[in-house]
C-alpha cells in the first residue's frame, strides 16, 4: 500500500502513522450537547466504498494528511494536507 | 581530575569494507537545524544565497556549495551542514545546534544502491534519486535522512544514540549483498 503525500510523493505503508477517521477534524462545539460529542467521539461509519482518514506522515515529512481510500477495491484515491484545509 | 576526550558517534564501528561497497563515518561539522518562520522561506532562501550560494532547498532537495550543504529534513525544516550559522540567518529561522544529535555516515561504491534497496522503502536507484535529491524516511525501524553525495555515494543521517544499530544493520545488508554477488 503506497500513500501519495503531496509533499513527499507516493510513499510506503510503514512510513505512516494511523490515526483513524477523518471526522476527527469536524470537533463540535463545547456547547453541541452530548448527543452530537457521543458521536463524536465513539460512533464511526464503516463503509464498503470511499472512506477518509487520518494519516501521519511519521518517517516523512512530518505532515498530516486527509487520505480517500476505498475499502472494497483497497484504491488509494488521493492525499490531502490537513492544514490546507484547517489553517490555525 | 577526569580528562574528558570527544568521541564521535561510530568512533570503532567503522569504516566497514564489503565487497566494494563502503561504509564510513563522515565528520560534517556543524549541523544547524533550520527552521524559518511562517511565510518566511523566501527571506531564508536570500540569506543562505547571500552567506554560502546556496537556497533554502524546496521538498526533497539537498542543494550543496563547497563544504557547505543545505538538506531539506521536513515539513519547512532543513539541516544547515558544515559551518556555523551565519549572523544573517538568526531573524529568518529558528535555529537550533544539532552537531552532536546526529551520526552521519557515507555508504559508497558499486552496489550501493542494492545494499539500501534491503533497507529503506524508497526507490534509491539514479533514475528516480539522482544527486540533489534527499529523503526523511526509514532505514529498517529508523527514520533517516538521508541524500545522494555522489553518482555511487549517499549520506545517512541517524539519531546518534542509534549509531551502533545503524552501522550493524547496514553493515549486514552489505554482507548479504556481497554473498549474493559471490554466489553468482
Amino acid at each position: 500500500m503506497r500513500i501519495p503525500c503531496p509533499i513527499c510523493g507516493p510513499r510506503d505503508r510503514r512510513e505512516f502513522y494511523y490515526q483513524g477517521h477523518a471526522v476527527m477534524l469536524e470537533r463540535p462545539a463545547a456547547e453541541a450537547g452530548e448527543a452530537a460529542w457521543d458521536g463524536y467521539l465513539h460512533l464511526r461509519e464503516n463503509p464498503a466504498g470511499q472512506t477518509q482518514d487520518l494519516w501521519y506522515h511519521e518517517a516523512g515529512c512530518g505532515a498530516w494528511l486527509k487520505v480517500t481510500r476505498d475499502t472494497v477495491t483497497h484504491d488509494v484515491l488521493r492525499a490531502e494536507l490537513v492544514e490546507a484545509g484547517h489553517a490555525d | 581530575m577526569a580528562e574528558l576526550r570527544a568521541s564521535s558517534p561510530c568512533a570503532g564501528l567503522l569504516p566497514l569494507v564489503r565487497g566494494g561497497v563502503t561504509l564510513d563515518e563522515v565528520s560534517p561539522g556543524v549541523i544547524t537545524a533550520l527552521a524559518p518562520f511562517r511565510g518566511g522561506e523566501a527571506a531564508l532562501s536570500s540569506a543562505l544565497q547571500a552567506a554560502y550560494g546556496l537556497g533554502f532547498p524546496a521538498a526533497g532537495q539537498a542543494l550543496e556549495a563547497g563544504e557547505t550543504a543545505c538538506i531539506w529534513s521536513g515539513r519547512a525544516q532543513a539541516f544547515l551542514i558544515g559551518p556555523a550559522p551565519d549572523a544573517g540567518l538568526a531573524a529568518r529561522a529558528v535555529l537550533t545546534d544539532q552537531s552532536d544529535a546526529w551520526a552521519v555516515v557515507e555508504l559508497s561504491g558499486p552496489g550501493a544502491e542494492d545494499v539500501l534497496a534491503r533497507l529503506v522503502p524508497l526507490d534509491l536507484r539514479p533514475a528516480a534519486f539522482p544527486p540533489g535529491w534527499a529523503a526523511r524516511s526509514l532505514l529498517q525501524h529508523m527514520t533517516v535522512t538521508l541524500w545522494r553525495s555522489g553518482s555511487g555515494a549517499f549520506r545517512i543521517m541517524a539519531f546518534r544514540s542509534m549509531a551502533r544499530t545503524l552501522a550493524h544493520e547496514i553493515g549486514t545488508a552489505m554482507a548479504l549483498v556481497a554473498a549474493r554477488r559471490d554466489a553468482g
